[in-house]
Order: C-alpha cells, then structure tokens, then sequence
C-alpha cells in the first residue's frame, strides 16, 4: 500500500505543549498513550480490510525513587509500516499518512508520536517498533527522538525472518503514569471502543495481571472510506492557492472541474458565469485578490451538489446494534443512522443509539457515550453538543425518569469533525450536526418509549393476574362456604393458569407442550423462566386462528436465569409454546405458564 | 310493680343469617356465569351523607359504589369482606361473638391478611353497609368499657346460659354492656326512667348515692363517647320499654356532642339505622348551669371554641337547648366537668341539681 509523508513542524513545539495532545499529567498521559496506539492499529488493521486484533499489555516497571514507570506494549494485525518509513513515522512528528481529505481516527499524526515522546521524557528510554507488511521480512528498530531536530535517532536495526507472513506493528516503550487512576477510564475507553468496532477483537492485561477481553462479535470490516476531492462550500484560501499552485488545468472551467468535490461541466459553467469569471481564464493567472473574491463566490453559490457521503464511513445501524449488545447487554436498543448531511462542505453523518438495562449504568442522568471517527470522546462531556441537547430533552415525554437505566450513544462521522478544541474531546455546536442529533436521539427515544410503554403494561398484566391467581380462589372458598354450598365454583371461568412446561430439559428442536385453550380469555400472558445456570433457550409462541398455526410471538432467546413475559391480545383458538436449546446439545431447564384473563 | 317488656323479635338474627347466606350463593352465581363477582353498596364519602331531619339522624344518599373483583385494586378488600362475611356468618351460627380485634387476628387463620386493624375495621363497615345491619348483628362487637346498673330484669341468650336471669342492681359496680346483656331479652322494670351518665366517678357516686332508688332510675355509664351497643341497648329501654332518656355530661362541647351522639347519631353510622334514641334529652351540665349553680370552671380553648363553630353549623343542632347553649358558651367562655358540683360537697349534685333538672325537663 503506497503511502505519502509530508514533514510539517518540529517535535520541539509539542514537547513544550504536550497538554493539548493530551498528556496533561501521569494519570491523562497513560490513558492518552494507549489511546493513540490502539487507534493507529484499528486504522491499520480497516486499511487492509482485516477485523483488527490488538493485544495491550501495561506492565508496571520496577519502582525508583517513588515515581512509578510502565512498559506499554501494543501489537496488531494491521497494514504494518514498510521498514525504511518505520523511523520516521514513529520518530518525527506530524509525519502521517492521513493528511488527506478522507474520515480517519486521528489526522495530525502526532498522536502515537507524543505518546513515544512523553516516554521518553519521563523515563529516557528508546522505544522499539517491530513491523511488517507482510512480506518476507520483520524489522526491528529501537529508537529515540532527538528534540530539538525533530529527527529520529536509530539505535538499533534487526531484520527478521517472517516464515509465517505475519502482517502489523508491535510498539513496546516505557512511560511514567498513575495506573491506579487512570484505570476507570482506560476501562471505559476500550468497552467504548468495542461498542463501535464490534470487529475488533482487543485484549487487555493491566499491570496487576487481570486480563480484559472485548471479544469480536462480526466479521464484518466496514468499506474503508474513500479519498475525495474539497467541497467548494469548504475552501479557504490557503486551500484554494496550494491548489492552483499544483494544478495542470489551464483554464477555469477544467480547473473547477478537475479539483472540486462534485462539480461537473454544467454547475462549473453556471457558477463561473455567476461568479463573472471568464471560463477559458488561466487559474494561474488569478490576483490574490481574485482568489478571495473567488472563495467567496464558492461559499455563496447555492447550486453546487451537496458533498457526497461516499467518503465516509459510518459504524452502520446493524454493526452499532452488535457492538451496543455485546458490551451492554440492553433489553432493549434501538439505533437510527441519519442521512448524509453537510456543514460548510464537509459531509457528515451522524448515527445514534439508545440503549436501556442490562449493564447501562442507572445515574441520575441518562449516560451519554459520545464517539467522533469511531473514536469514544471521553473527556470533558458537559462541553459537547451531545451533551447540550441531551440536556435540553423533556425525557419524561419518553417514558424516562431519572435513576433509569438509559444510555444515549451519539456517533459523528465526517471528513473534519469540528472540534471545539485542539484536545479533539468536544464538538462544537454546528447547527446542522446538533439537528441531526437531536432528530436522530428523538427518533431512538420514541422507539424506547414505545418499549418502555409496552413494558409497563405487560408488567402490570403480569402482576394484575398474579393478584388473581391469588384471590380468586379465596373469593370463590368463601363465597361458597358463605352460601352454605357443597361445591366451590369453577374460576377457570374467570381465570386459569395452565403449567406448559415444568423443569423442563431443553433439545435440540423445538418441542411444543401442552396446549392451552384460549377460548373466553380476552387476555393471555405467557411466562417462562430459563433456570438454567449457562445455557440459553429459545422460545416460540404459536397461536391456532380458523385453521391455521401461526406465529404469535417469533423466537426468542432467553438467557441463563432470564425470564420472559409477554401478553397475546389476539385471539386464537389454541395457544402452544415451543421450546428448543439456543446451542446445540446445551439443553436449558425452563419453566412455562400460560395465564389466560376472560375480562 | 314493674313493668314487664314483650318478647323481642327472635326473628333478627335469622334475618341475618339468611342475608349473609344469599350474599355468598350470589357471588358463586356469578363466577359460574363467568363473570367476576361484584357488590354494590351505598358511597359513604362525606358528599354522600345527608341529615334526614324525619328520622333526626344522619342517612347515605342514592350514590352508590360498585365493589368488583375484576378491578385489580378492589380485590384485597373485596376477598377480605367476602371472608368476613363468612367469619361472621359461623360466628352467628355458633352463637359466639368477637370483637374487631379479634376479628383482625382470626383472619390469618385463614390465610387472609389485613395490614391492620384500620383495614379490618373498615371491611365490618362495608358489610354492614351492604348488608344493613350493625356489626352487633354480627355479633362483632367493640372493647366494652360502659355499664348499666339498676333496677332491669334481662333474660340472657347466650350459649350456656339461656334462660338465665339476672337483676342488674345485684352487683354494686355496674354490669358491663357486653356482647351477652346486648343480645338478652328485657324481662322486666322497676324503673321509670334512664339516667346516663358519661362519667365513671358520678356513675359510682348514683349508685353510692342510691339515685336509681330515689329517682327510680336505671343509670348507664358511656365512658366517654358511647359505644354503639351501648347506643343501641339505650335505645332498646326507650322503645322497647318506654322510658324516658336523660343524659348528664360535662358542660363543653365535647360532653354535648357526647349527648347528641346518643340522641342523633353519628355520620360515621350513617349507613346504620336503629343506633339512635331521639327522644333522649340532654340533661346537663349546661353552660347556663355555671353560672346559676355557681359552678368552679375554666376558660374555653382555642380549640373548644373551633369545635362550637362547627356545631353551631352542625344540622343536628338545629333546635333548643343545643342553639341556647352553644350561644351561652361562646358568651361565657367557660366549661366546667360533671365533677365540679363537688365543689359544694359529695352529694350536692344529687341532692339539689339532679331532682330540679329532671323536674324542669318533665314538665
């Protein structure tokens, strides 16, 4: 894969402010530091369509004089960097490969860098890269930065053999920290990354040995966004002379033509006729203050097509569904992408998801997960647009009160997410993004709101017929003791409770048990119970309407010790439930009532 | 002499009976039926309680509410009273009685729970609004704390000891209106009128004093806010016998409404009938008797003052004395207790006021 690197500025502006990269004090910098090294890899790994592995080990150093140093290491299966740019990239900051007008993780290419020069601040020890692309050797470097060059220095150089065409990058250096605290976030950023990379597969062994798992639930690695052209909405001046100083188009209308992001013969013609540029004009020949005058016409001009979204790469609702139910575990989600859409000529897209119970925290505040690239933002939320407009729903429209356990995950995904700060942890308040995201949580909200109404009711069914099945009987002992009568009646009338399974073994196919007559319930409620300690069941509900079996509740899965209710409402005949084992020869042990209510 | 009273109607308790019996065959009807049984019965809210100046009593109005076992929230109390009914059924027909207390706790016998005696309480007020008849019908009754003493032959009809007579001057202390003395029959009476009395230090002073023999009175003491059983056998000596009701309480308005409580019932029986004895009089002490028998007494409270408003207002206070004296209080400002006719000595109170009250009241 052929890949261009442009030197930029020295290393020693960053040293001096390392807090805007976000290597602020120990505690920020580990967690900075395993953050840029795990999002280089996952970029690594999507450039050559592979679901990432990373595999990161924080291991603590033998403590001297009180301040505590780790060893940082971080491998992955990605692209892996062709062994002479090996120094460089690593080495000498704002070298990247990403200085292009596509989505990427990070942009500037300083990231890994800082992390490999805070280590080296902190601790002066090199670091050593081992890479390969794949082909038939591994190279191993150790290196330093020297500072004030902003220039490599190559310690030590191996080749070795790559018998098994091993492709990736091992980065292995050391840095002083605070584990202990930074802990929680560490923790959080990689669930976080989980939930949007549901592909990846990423182990992490902490300094105390405890190994954290974020296993690969697709195999599916979204298309790698694809390189485009500028918007003209989106040109400033520099933009516009570094491409007028590199362009081979000698006249206007090729020239708008050749370097602009949807721009074809007719919008050219019509925009160079609005503007009253003559269309056989030289762009070389343009004054400086033709060329303001020009940026300006672009801006204002209203016919250009709106940026296309073919360059970006968003999570996708079915990836984002995966990811929220892997680490999660909701009973219930709903994800919503909205459509493409564009500020200032970068197109955007913004996917959101709401996500409640299971291991959504319950807070005071519904907990807001914000990603930017696919990148978890995980500082200073109460800046963030998300968060504002969070704020600004009435929840209690959606059924949500606080202490419930609901998550809100926002996923912005353009070609230049504008963030508020050179920190890259907050986005700004762009008009078109934060309608995009308010209609978009709106969406997913309504969705939980349906779910959550639903709920309750079959959860006040379920109780209202345990309340029965409690006191009917007694009403019905007493009335015919009261009467003086020999005989109780017969409340099946009024309510019944039939046992379709009990403590039963799962198998392999669906068994149906015994079969429930509905005829004068008005109202049904299925109840089961998976008592099983490991394995899950599934579950079906079939109904007999005229003369027909149809399917009344599709299959579901019940987890170890989870239980189910539903209410049935339509009527049929007949009521069966099916069971099966959700894994081969992994029977469950469930247990199956059916409640039928006449009134 | 005396009196001799006719047979009180036996017919009461099987009347009950048989009403409780058709409860239960009516509620099994309607499950076989397949629908959910339900019962409907006068509303007792306040909005619903109306005075009926005919009967000088407090009634229900026509709203009604539907108890049904189909609605989630009435299916505690709706099992509870259909258990109750049973309870009390057995109690009738084995001829045993219980209090409300006891009724609380029997109920876990039968794996029926009520969170506490408030909830029991109430259960018993919606049977005997549905079914009419006070729980003494049910042989429920109230811890008793009031006496009776005086010249009154009853005849008991409780188990194991039918047919048995007693006097009720033979014990010096009164006879406690229980469960058995409110279901006897009234024999006979040497008496010619009722002396009530709401306190226990003047109702053993009458009967140290000998007042049921020089005034020829049958003295009954309430303790406080008389007990419905005490309410109804009060009533039972002024209908069933014929005699002629006065009630003596301290001068506030507390001790009046004790008196008009007796007299016109209460609104919290309005659902009953048969608990009132209109003809009664309230005989003293009045507020005007504090200053014409030079009575010791105390400024009223704030709170003694509120209670005067509200009874002033009350429709059971329509007429005289009630009118009068509220006025006199409220331009007094004072109340006295029974007790304070001591003042003059022990036996001023039945030597003097008694025998120039009863004389003023009977002509």
């Amino acid at each position: 894969m052929a890949q261009t690197f442009q030197e930029i500025s020295p290393a020693d502006f960053f040293y001096r402010n390392r807090e805007i990269v976000g290597f602020t004090n120990p505690t920020r910098a580990i967690f900075s530091a395993i953050r840029e090294l795990v999002e280089n890899s996952l970029d690594a790994a999507e450039a050559i369509q592979v679901p990432p592995d990373i595999y990161i080990r924080l291991s603590q150093d033998e403590e001297s004089k009180g301040s505590r140093t780790y060893t940082l290491r971080v491998e992955d299966n990605g692209s892996g960097i062709p062994s002479q740019q090996v120094p460089l990239s690593f080495g000498q900051f704002l070298v990247s490969s990403k200085y292009k007008l596509k989505q990427a993780r990070g942009t500037f290419g300083l990231g890994g860098t800082m992390a490999i020069l805070y280590g080296q601040i902190t601790t002066n020890k090199p670091v050593c890269i081992t890479s390969s692309t794949g082909g038939s050797r591994i190279f191993k470097y150790v290196l330093m930065i020297d500072i004030e060059k902003n220039r490599p220095v190559i310690l030590d150089r191996k080749v070795l053999k790559n018998r098994w065409k091993w492709h990736g990058t091992i980065v292995e250096f050391h840095l002083e920290g605070d584990y202990s605290k930074a802990m929680p976030r560490i923790l959080d950023y990689l669930k976080l990354t989980a939930i949007v990379n549901p592909y990846a597969d990423i182990t992490f062994v902490d300094p105390k040995g405890r190994l954290y798992r974020f296993e690969r639930k697709s195999e599916e690695v979204p298309p790698p966004p694809v390189e485009t052209l500028p918007h003209p909405h989106g040109v400033d001046v520099e933009t516009l002379q570094r491409i007028i100083r590199s362009t081979e188009c000698t006249n206007m209308l090729s020239f708008m033509k050749e370097h602009f992001h949807r721009v074809g013969e007719q919008t050219a013609r019509q925009f160079l006729k609005s503007a009253g540029i003559d269309e056989r004009m030289n762009p070389k020949s343009l004054r400086p203050d033709e060329i303001v005058d020009l940026v300006r016409a672009m801006k204002n001009f209203k016919d250009f097509l709106p940026p296309d979204a073919s360059c970006l790469s968003p999570i996708g609702e079915e990836l984002m569904r995966t990811g929220i139910l892997k680490e999660l575990e909701p009973r219930f989600t709903a994800v919503s992408q909205r459509k493409p859409s564009a500020y200032s000529g970068h197109p955007f897209i913004v996917e959101v998801a709401i996500a409640y119970g299971g291991k959504v925290p319950s807070r005071n505040d519904i907990t807001l997960y914000r990603f930017a690239n696919k990148i978890p933002l995980m500082y200073d939320e109460s800046g963030d647009v998300s968060w504002k407009i969070l704020r600004s729903i009435n929840w209690r429209r959606y059924g949500v009160s606080p202490g419930m356990p609901v998550a809100v995950l926002v996923h912005i995904c353009s070609t230049k997410i504008p963030y508020k700060t050179v920190g890259k942890e907050i986005i700004a308040d762009i008009p078109e993004i934060s309608r995009e995201i308010l209609n978009g949580i709106r969406e997913v909200a309504r969705r939980l709101r349906r779910y959550l109404m639903r709920r309750r009711h079959v959860e006040q069914q379920r109780r209202r017929l345990s309340i029965f099945s409690r006191y009917l009987p007694k009403i019905a002992e007493f009335s015919a003791r009261l009467g003086g009568l020999e005989e109780m009646p017969d409340i099946n009338r009024l309510y019944k409770r039939q046992v379709i399974f009990r403590d039963y073994k799962t198998g392999n196919s669906y068994v149906e048990g015994e079969v429930f007559n509905a005829e004068g319930y008005k109202t049904i409620l299925v109840i089961a119970k998976n008592k099983h300690e490991s394995n899950s069941v599934n579950l079906r509900v079939l109904g007999l309407t005229g003369s027909r079996w149809r399917v009344l509740i599709p299959e579901v899965t019940l987890e170890a010790g989870a239980e189910f209710y539903e209410m049935l409402t339509k009527r049929a005949r007949l009521v069966k439930v099916q069971v099966k084992s959700a894994v081969r020869n992994k029977p469950g042990t469930v247990n199956v009532f059916i409640d039928g209510l006449s009134e | 002499m005396g009196r001799s009273v006719k047979k009180r109607r036996v017919s009461r308790r099987e009347v009950v009976l048989r009403r409780l019996e058709s409860l239960g065959r009516r509620f099994c009807k309607q499950i076989e039926k397949g629908v959910f049984p339900w019962i409907e019965m006068k509303s007792r809210s306040t909005d619903n309680i109306f005075y009926s100046p005919e009967l000088r009593q407090y009634v229900l109005g026509d709203r009604v509410v539907r108890r049904s076992s189909r609605i989630v929230r009435h299916l505690r109390p709706f099992t509870q009273m259909v258990w109750t009914a049973y309870f009390v059924k057995e109690l009738i027909r084995q001829r045993k009685t219980s209090t409300l207390r006891d009724v609380y706790y029997s109920a876990q016998a039968y794996d029926i729970f009520f969170k506490d005696q408030v909830e029991s309480d109430n259960i018993i007020t919606d049977l005997e609004t549905v079914m009419g008849f006070p729980r003494e019908d049910f042989n429920v009754f109230p811890e008793e704390r009031s006496a009776v003493f005086g010249d009154l032959t009853i005849e008991y009809t409780v188990p194991g000891y039918e047919g048995r007579r007693l006097n009720l001057t033979s014990h010096p202390d009164g006879l406690m209106i229980g469960p058995a003395l409110t279901n006897s029959r009234i024999i006979r009476t040497g008496a010619d009128k009722v002396i009530v009395i709401e306190k226990g230090a003047m109702f053993t002073r009458f009967i140290e004093e000998r007042v049921y023999e020089k005034f020829n009175a049958i003295l009954i003491y309430t303790a406080g806010q008389a007990p419905r059983s005490t309410r109804y056998f009060i009533r039972r000596l002024n209908q069933e016998v014929g005699l002629p009701v006065y009630i003596f309480t301290d001068a506030d308005p507390w001790g009046m409404h004790i008196a008009m409580v007796i007299i016109s019932g209460s609104a919290n029986a309005a659902h009953l009938r048969d608990l009132t004895t209109p003809d009664a009089k309230w005989a003293g002490v009045w507020a005007s008797d504090i200053n014409s028998y030079k009575l010791p007494s105390e400024g009223l409270s704030d709170i003694d003052i509120k209670r005067l408003h509200e009874l002033s207002r009350d429709p059971r206070y329509k007429g005289e004395p009630w009118q009068r004296e509220i006025k006199t209080f409220m331009k007094i400002k004072k109340k006295c207790e029974l007790e304070a006719f001591s003042r003059y000595g022990l036996t001023h109170i039945v030597d003097k006021y008694l025998p120039e009250r009863l004389k003023e009241l009977e002509t």
